[in-house]
């Protein structure tokens, strides 16, 4: 097929408005004060608080219910036993941005918290422990969503 | 401003566990208007806690948290009388601080 210059130069335009449009997206999300609240995945929200590659520990746990009725109102809890811990997460692995909440462990509070999260969809929900040595230590569910809490 | 947060600490064992429910949207940024635009992100993006004065909690947030967050923690070596405080802080820069005594 011959294109004619009128059609590329409305392809090109096309482009540059997606491009425009793309743009603006990182922009609001700088808003955020750490990077790793823009992180799509669950490593690359981890790094960004200096945490290694994962493994699963007995030592983390993650209250959730194995069925949430409404994905707009989750509650979760992290809790850990470990001693040196420096940052406790929340994570939905299926959210747009998978960090919900970082807590900073000190010693003048219980490495144990609650609060409620919003879930787009089912997904594996993690609570991460964060060591001062770097390593990432989590405890995985899966948490059913009945109603999505994130609608479009 | 915001509507005042509502704290609950409670003295138990060693501590005192506090509870807080705060007033805020919490929007994601991801939702859509009627007219199809993008409804801006808007979350409280820090949550600190003091304890008599000395901070105790730092907190990070982001738009997962649900709307009108709530949040519980337990304070180590609080007593009845101790004085909590709660400040958070949203990505429009908005702020606001909160106390409660310990019963």
């Amino acid at each position: 097929m011959k294109t004619t210059r009128r059609q590329t130069l409305q392809q090109s335009a096309a482009v540059a408005g997606l491009l425009a449009t793309s743009g603006l997206f990182p922009q609001h999300a700088h808003a955020w004060t750490n990077a790793a609240f823009e992180a799509k995945t669950v490593p690359d929200a981890l790094k960004a608080y200096g945490g290694g590659a994962p493994t699963e520990s007995k030592d983390v746990t993650l209250t959730a219910p194995d069925i949430a009725e409404n994905g707009a109102v989750v509650p979760m809890g992290v809790a850990t036993t470990l001693a040196n811990v420096k940052h406790l997460l929340v994570m939905v692995e299926k959210n747009p941005f998978p960090l919900v909440a970082k807590f900073d462990v000190s010693e003048s509070v219980d490495p144990n918290f609650l609060t409620r999260a919003k879930m787009g969809q089912s997904s594996d929900v993690y609570a991460v422990a964060i060591t001062r040595d770097g390593k990432a230590l989590y405890a995985k569910k899966e948490v059913k969503v009945t109603l999505g809490g994130c609608g479009g | 401003m915001a509507d005042p947060m509502r704290i609950r600490a409670q003295a138990q064992g060693s501590g005192a566990v506090v509870r807080v429910l705060m007033s805020h949207e919490m929007e994601t940024g991801q939702r859509k208007d009627a007219a199809g635009k993008v409804i801006p992100a808007w979350h409280i993006t820090d949550v600190t806690a003091t304890h008599n004065g000395k901070q105790v909690l730092a907190a990070e947030w982001g738009p997962g948290v649900a709307k009108n967050p709530f949040l519980q923690f337990t304070v180590k070596g609080a007593k009845a009388g101790d004085k909590i405080a709660v400040t958070w802080k949203d990505n429009k820069g908005d702020t606001r601080t909160d106390e409660a005594t310990v019963s």
